[in-house]
């Protein structure tokens, strides 16, 4: 069986969860016998691991003008750039970049190079919907010239790729959704990328949620018929072997991280909170906040007005070998997400030894057992638990060893093994 | 051969802890929920303990003492009833009265001590066997340990503080091929005699009784009593030991398990063969077959019929350390409200709550738990624990600020006591030197008065 599957990152170059998904689900599915994957993504760097898969990059397929009319959707789609703004995963450089530009109406058209090729610059940038409507087209073309049986989409960015894939050859569709509108925008949705979900949705003939939590806020909120929907949890790459020379450990002081993009979703706050209420009572521990995003700011002002700032540090953005380093200086991660689709964070912490409490409102509670569960609004639980994992060994200690085990047993290969039942159903149904 | 029917009741309820966060440690020493205590103690005396009570009563009556039953009540439930439903006690009293009841002895806090400390756990049976004297007017003459843990070693502690038998778990690893419906003795106290609980026919009351999918369900007292009447011919006794729960609480009275029950006796008096009788009736009438060797502590609970429930994780053992060795500051001080909390934190629920067995056997350790997970209730304990041990030390190094003052007065007076001894002694030798009884009495006299003039 071959699959065409569209997304919009690949790691190295990754900006959060989507790329590292991707990366090992397509991992798993290269221990299924007959299942041969190739991934298509807007810009290939060419340093990418293409040991399991084929890697295509749509910027290295040229362009011919008679595509260019066909996509009646994509005009509609582009045409959404002129009222919104909208760059869900932006670094703060790019950020702070679009902060002060400001947009006017654009036009439909493609700027192709002498060759006929699209660029890409593979990030989510301003140019976004552009860029989506790029790859959307190039996904027909490629599609075109491809032979394979199904089409399989990754989120939103990938969702029309898949749609005029799916248009262009008649092939099934299968989406995949790792986030929805609702939970990157903290309920303040955005329209226009509502539509494109909820078009994909509709258009797919089957669809992959991360965990139950999202299956339901796409039959809830996206109307979808509950049968369509299958859950299909994330997994974790097995531990790499770190370079922990560097390490640098205070003896006597524990560490409490929050490890993710600072933005309202994440629930970087509430973290803040927490640190407060511990460090009123004990003086060994330090909380250290890593990552970026547009509550910055905020959160920095928050831990100065409360007078923690010399116990309550910022990393800015980690990246591949410090992500690393910080799980394996920590004694303690936190994820008080507000809504997370499903979280592979925790796991990487647990993967580290690290032990980890979660919010109830993630994905990835849904099957872990040995992490500490609270609401991501209930400060005083989440100060109690990290309370009491600093203070009490014995728990510490359980959950190391247990956490370990527990995310040792999800494994990619699971996961592929559930998508591939799922494209099973999807090929005999049509 | 007449075969002997032992019911045995165990009564025991928790005192639930509040939310404790890890701020309230030295800021607030109230450890309980008021409000879920008393209502849960409300709620389960209203559908089981009243409405069971009643019937045995009425059963006791119908039968003019062929009928007869067991109980253990732990202390910590007597002290929820004091405080919260005084009608149990009254009804349990009403069956104390028909003399057909026979109320054993535990460990007052329903506590896991008897592996911990031997001192402790004397002392705790003590304590309960003079309430349950006071309350029912009879001294317990058989023991049962929390949750029928037993092991030799349990046994002979047992023996020593004068018990005549202890209830435990038939349990199939320390039987073998013998059969739990004999009586048994203590391997090295053959005086102290061993009840051995009938799993099969106990479990299929206290779990199975109204679970649908059981192929035997809906149980009728006829189908239990032809299973009675199915044991082997040289059977002696069959030990039915449940939770009193069982009545209305882990099977609702919808169940029928009342109306079972109800009809039960009528069944099995249909039989000639068979009789009802109390534990210390039993041992004062039938032969032992032979030792029972535990060499490792068994209890009545999960299919391991071993101590893993509360001691299985290191979280358990954690707390179980921490707490009794807290035990030598505790019997330093006379403070009520720290026996009081010392008591409540033994209690062995608290530890089941901390047993990660919830993630595979879910159904059973779900059961009234408060907490969301294992790790939420250790970390409320070790909280609570937090707090106690630093209220105990502080009480301790004040009780023990006050021996030192205590002692310090007495060395004052030793020393006091000393220096007139002195002065009486050099006046007895005054009296041996000098001659003429006349001079002497009164030398002495003279001297003793001086003595008293000192002294006051």
């Amino acid at each position: 069986m071959r699959v065409l599957m569209f997304g919009w990152e690949f790691p190295p170059h990754i900006s959060g969860g989507l790329g590292t998904a991707c990366y090992g689900l397509t991992r798993g599915m290269s221990h299924i016998p007959g299942l041969e994957v190739t991934f298509v993504v807007p810009k290939a760097w060419g340093d990418e691991d293409q040991s399991f898969l084929q890697l295509v990059a749509a910027e290295n397929f040229p362009v011919k003008r008679k595509y260019i009319e066909m996509w009646g959707f994509l005009k509609q789609m582009t045409f959404l750039e002129v009222h919104s703004r909208l760059m869900p995963y932006m670094s703060p450089e790019e950020y702070e970049k679009a902060g002060r530009r400001s947009l006017s109406g654009t036009r439909i058209f493609f700027n192709t190079e002498q060759a006929g090729n699209l660029k890409f610059t593979g990030t989510y940038g301003p140019d976004l919907f552009q860029e989506i409507a790029n790859y959307a087209l190039m996904a027909g073309i490629i599609a075109e010239e491809r032979d394979f049986e199904i089409i399989h989409a990754h989120d939103w960015l990938a969702f029309p790729a898949g749609i005029a894939a799916k248009e262009a050859t008649g092939k099934p569709l299968v989406i995949h959704v790792h986030a929805t509108e609702f939970d990157r925008s903290g309920g303040k949705v955005n329209p226009g990328v509502f539509e494109i979900e909820k078009r994909g949705m509709e258009i797919a003939d089957m669809i992959i949620a991360v965990s139950n939590l999202t299956r339901q806020t796409i039959i809830e909120k996206y109307g979808i018929h509950p049968e369509k929907v299958i859950t299909v949890y994330n997994a974790v790459e097995p531990e790499e072997k770190h370079d922990v020379s560097s390490l640098r450990k205070m003896a006597n002081e524990k560490i409490v991280t929050f490890l993710g993009r600072i933005t309202m979703q994440k629930g970087p706050e509430y973290f803040i909170e927490a640190a407060n209420k511990v460090l009123k009572k004990s003086n060994n521990v330090r909380f250290v906040m890593a990552g970026s995003g547009d509550m910055f700011p905020r959160m920095i002002k928050r831990a100065a007005s409360l007078g923690i700032a010399d116990r309550f540090h910022f990393t800015g953005f980690l990246r591949g070998r410090d992500v690393n380093q910080m799980f394996l200086m920590s004694d303690l991660y936190v994820m008080p997400s507000v809504s997370e689709p499903f979280g592979i964070s925790p796991l990487e912490a647990m993967r580290s030894n690290v032990p980890v409490i979660i919010s109830y409102q993630s994905g990835v509670s849904e099957i872990l057992r040995h992490v500490v569960k609270v609401d991501f609004w209930d400060i005083d639980a989440m100060a109690d638990a990290i309370y009491g994992l600093l203070h009490y060994n014995a728990l510490s200690e359980m959950f190391k060893k247990r956490g370990k085990d527990e995310v040792n047993n999800l494994k990619w290969e699971t996961s592929a093994l559930k998508v591939k039942k799922v494209y099973d159903r999807v090929l005999s149904a049509s | 051969m007449k075969k002997t029917i032992c019911l045995y009741f165990q009564v025991h309820q928790p005192f639930r802890f509040r939310r404790y966060r890890f701020f309230d440690i030295g800021e607030s020493e109230y450890y309980y929920d008021d409000y879920v205590n008393e209502s849960a103690i409300k709620k389960i005396a209203s559908r089981c303990y009243l409405p069971a009570n009643r019937m045995m009563l009425e059963l006791i009556k119908k039968y003019e003492g062929q009928f007869k039953i067991t109980f253990s009540i732990s202390g910590i439930a007597l002290d929820l009833f004091e405080l919260y439903a005084p009608e149990v006690l009254d009804s349990f009293r009403n069956l104390a009265g028909t003399g057909h009841v026979e109320f054993l002895a535990e460990a007052h806090a329903h506590s896991l001590v008897s592996l911990a400390d031997s001192d402790e756990f004397r002392f705790q049976v003590t304590e309960h066997s003079k309430r349950i004297e006071s309350l029912f007017g009879a001294r317990p003459k058989v023991f049962r340990n929390t949750e029928l843990i037993y092991s030799d070693e349990i046994g002979n502690r047992v023996a020593d503080m004068g018990f005549a038998g202890i209830l435990s778990e038939g349990a199939r690893h320390i039987l073998g091929w013998k059969s739990p419906n004999y009586l048994y003795y203590n391997a090295s106290h053959p005086r102290l005699k061993v009840l051995l609980r009938n799993f099969r026919l106990s479990d299929d009351l206290a779990f199975r009784f109204s679970r649908q999918s059981w192929k035997e369900w809906p149980l009728t007292a006829d189908k239990y009593a032809y299973w009675l009447k199915k044991l082997n011919r040289k059977d002696e006794l069959v030990n039915i030991f449940l939770d009193y729960e069982t009545f209305g609480e882990n099977h609702k009275a919808e169940s029928g398990i009342f109306d079972f029950f109800k009809a039960l006796p009528e069944k099995i008096f249909k039989n000639r063969d068979f009789e009802f009788a109390t534990p210390s009736m039993i041992i004062s009438s039938m032969q032992p077959v032979g030792p029972i060797s535990v060499p490792y502590p068994v209890s009545w609970t999960d299919e391991e019929r071993d101590l893993s429930a509360w001691l299985g994780n290191d979280m358990q053992n954690e707390a179980f350390n921490k707490l009794f060795g807290l035990r030598s500051l505790v019997r330093k001080t006379s403070d009520n409200k720290i026996l009081t909390d010392w008591y409540n934190l033994q209690t062995s629920d608290h530890f089941y709550f901390m047993s990660t067995k919830v993630f595979t056997d879910e159904e059973v350790h779900k059961y009234y738990n408060p907490y969301e997970s294992p790790y939420d209730a250790f970390i409320n304990y070790m909280n609570i624990l937090s707090d106690f041990t630093q209220r105990l030390k502080e009480a301790a190094g004040a009780e023990e600020l006050s021996m030192v003052r205590m002692e310090r007065i007495l060395m004052d007076k030793d020393k006091q006591i000393e220096s007139l001894q002195k002065i009486i002694d050099e006046l007895k030798e005054n009296k041996k030197a000098v001659i003429g009884p006349v001079g002497i009495s009164r030398k002495g006299e003279d001297a003793s008065r001086n003595v008293m003039l000192e002294e006051t």
